[in-house]
């Protein structure tokens, strides 16, 4: 009995130790309006639309990124080019719901959608969280910049078959009847 | 006996800086417990409001003033109303009865430097610490809601297991100073302050008052993870903040007894008295909130535990050996 007082005197005492040691050492705060801690690379901030090597949208409006979504913050409207290249007619992320998982950047085929460590973004009016395509298009091509995915896929067939420079007309089958 | 104008005017302007002082210290004892933890915890804390925060006990004093005087509608409105004022007044009447300096000579008037020096001051400073349990019992049966009585009934059920220990603790300390007078029991420590004499009694006694200012360890009528917030749960506004001063108060007032009867009050080498007995008082607040960093809160049987199978036969036993061992040194 008399060793498990010892004991317990010994436990107060080494907690009042370690509580005096936490308050000599330097708190471990950062003041942020005045201190600011720079972001790694690759920390998961504000969203951007970005551009190929070319300067063309990266973008196809293949909609992976919307469905990818855990919070469904994206939308957009595909539209076709007279050459048959997609694009978005208009593309628009609400940041007061995205959770900045970057399942989107994750998603997406041509590298258009990518996260940016800039995090401060908050506003008064929570309208000017929405930010439309105008807002996130970047000049530049963000994190891989010479990737395009168009050298690697093309794009979709806009003339009509047959019309090409070595093609010959398709058969009519119905006309090769017996 | 006539008191001539010089006296009285001496005496008002006392009292009313005990008042300020006391009022204004508990105020910064807020923000020295906000920044001490934060520290403990590896924070900053409030610094934010004037320079390294100074200014934060204002700013909470506004908060508090302009915040709704909630009513609960179920509660006994005029005991609800008187409750934060019976916890906070006893606490600094206490301060009445406690030398703080050495006694001054001013324009030929001497003014001791205690608002009343009582004869009896121990007992009365008993007889307050008993009766400002009555604004948390009060306070926490007039809410008229669980949590609050819960904490009231703890308030009154804590006050019987350490107040006989704290009484007891005392015991010594009268049969060494031979007197209930605080001033004299300051003399009595010119040369050794008893915390040499009675080690023992001075820990039972900062236990005791530990419980007695409701701090952790033995925060249980609070107790803000079980019950809310105890006893105020239902107060707002500047009633709470008469409650929450109260407490802050009780820390200076029995910081400042803890001085007199064990650390010899105001005597100390070169400084002069009222800075020696400002300092060891703000050293015990300094254990207090050092305390609360430091220690989980007991649990309700724990306490009752301590206070009447440890602390009060330990405290008798201090008595009985006091008694011995002063009988031996008369007869000698």
């Amino acid at each position: 009995m008399c060793m498990s007082v010892v004991d317990d005197i010994k436990a107060l005492v080494g907690g009042f130790g370690v509580t005096l040691r936490h308050m000599l050492r330097k708190p471990v705060t950062i003041q942020y309006p005045e201190e600011k801690r720079t972001p790694y690379p690759r920390f998961r901030a504000r969203i951007v639309l970005t551009r190929d090597p070319e300067g063309g949208e990266r973008c196809v409006a293949c909609y992976l990124c919307s469905a990818a979504c855990p919070v469904d913050c994206i939308s957009m409207q595909s539209a076709e080019r007279e050459d048959g290249r997609r694009y978005a007619a208009w593309f628009r992320i609400n940041f007061s719901r995205c959770i900045f998982c970057g399942l989107c950047a994750e998603a997406c085929p041509t590298m258009a959608i990518q996260m940016t460590p800039d995090y401060e973004i908050c506003t008064r009016d929570i309208m000017d969280l929405v930010y439309e395509k105008e807002d996130l298009l970047i000049d530049g091509c963000g994190k891989d910049d010479s990737y395009n995915f168009y050298h690697h896929a093309g794009i979709g067939v806009t003339q009509p078959r047959g019309e090409g420079m070595e093609e010959s007309r398709p058969v009519d089958v119905r006309s090769l009847m017996p | 006996m006539t008191a001539s104008s010089v006296d009285i005017a001496l005496f008002a302007a006392k009292v009313g800086l005990v008042f300020f002082v006391i009022l204004t210290l508990a105020a910064y004892l807020v923000f020295a417990e906000r920044r001490i933890l934060a520290w403990v915890q590896d924070r900053k804390g409030p610094n934010r409001v004037g320079p390294f925060g100074l200014l934060q006990p204002l700013a909470d004093l506004i908060k508090l003033l302009t915040k709704e005087d909630f009513l609960p509608s179920a509660a006994d409105k005029w005991l609800f109303y008187l409750a934060p004022a019976m916890a906070a007044i006893p606490a600094i009447m206490i301060f009445a009865v406690i030398p703080f300096g050495a006694p001054l000579t001013v324009a030929g008037h001497a003014v001791p430097l205690v608002v009343a020096d009582l004869n009896i001051g121990l007992l009365f400073f008993l007889a307050l610490s008993s009766i400002a349990v009555y604004g948390v019992a009060i306070g926490g049966w007039a809410s008229n809601s669980k949590y609050s009585l819960l904490g009231g009934i703890r308030g009154l059920a804590q006050l019987i297991s350490y107040e006989l220990s704290m009484g007891l603790s005392l015991v010594p300390i009268v049969m060494l100073a031979r007197s209930f007078s605080l001033t004299e029991i300051v003399d009595a420590q010119r040369t050794i302050p008893f915390i040499i004499y009675q080690p023992l009694a001075f820990i039972i006694f900062l236990i005791s008052i530990t419980a007695e200012c409701k701090r952790i360890p033995f925060d249980l009528p609070e107790a803000e993870g079980e019950l809310v917030a105890g006893f105020h749960t239902e107060y707002s506004g500047m009633r709470f903040g008469l409650f929450f001063v109260g407490e802050y108060i009780n820390i200076i007032v029995l910081g400042g007894l803890a001085t007199t009867l064990f650390l010899g009050g105001w005597h100390g080498p070169l400084l002069p008295p009222v800075i020696w007995f400002t300092l060891k008082t703000l050293a015990f607040a300094f254990f207090f909130i050092w305390m609360r960093g430091t220690l989980p809160r007991l649990r309700y049987d724990q306490l009752m535990h301590l206070g009447w199978k440890v602390l009060t036969p330990l405290a008798l036993m201090n008595i009985l050996v006091t008694a011995w061992w002063l009988m031996l040194k008369n007869h000698m």
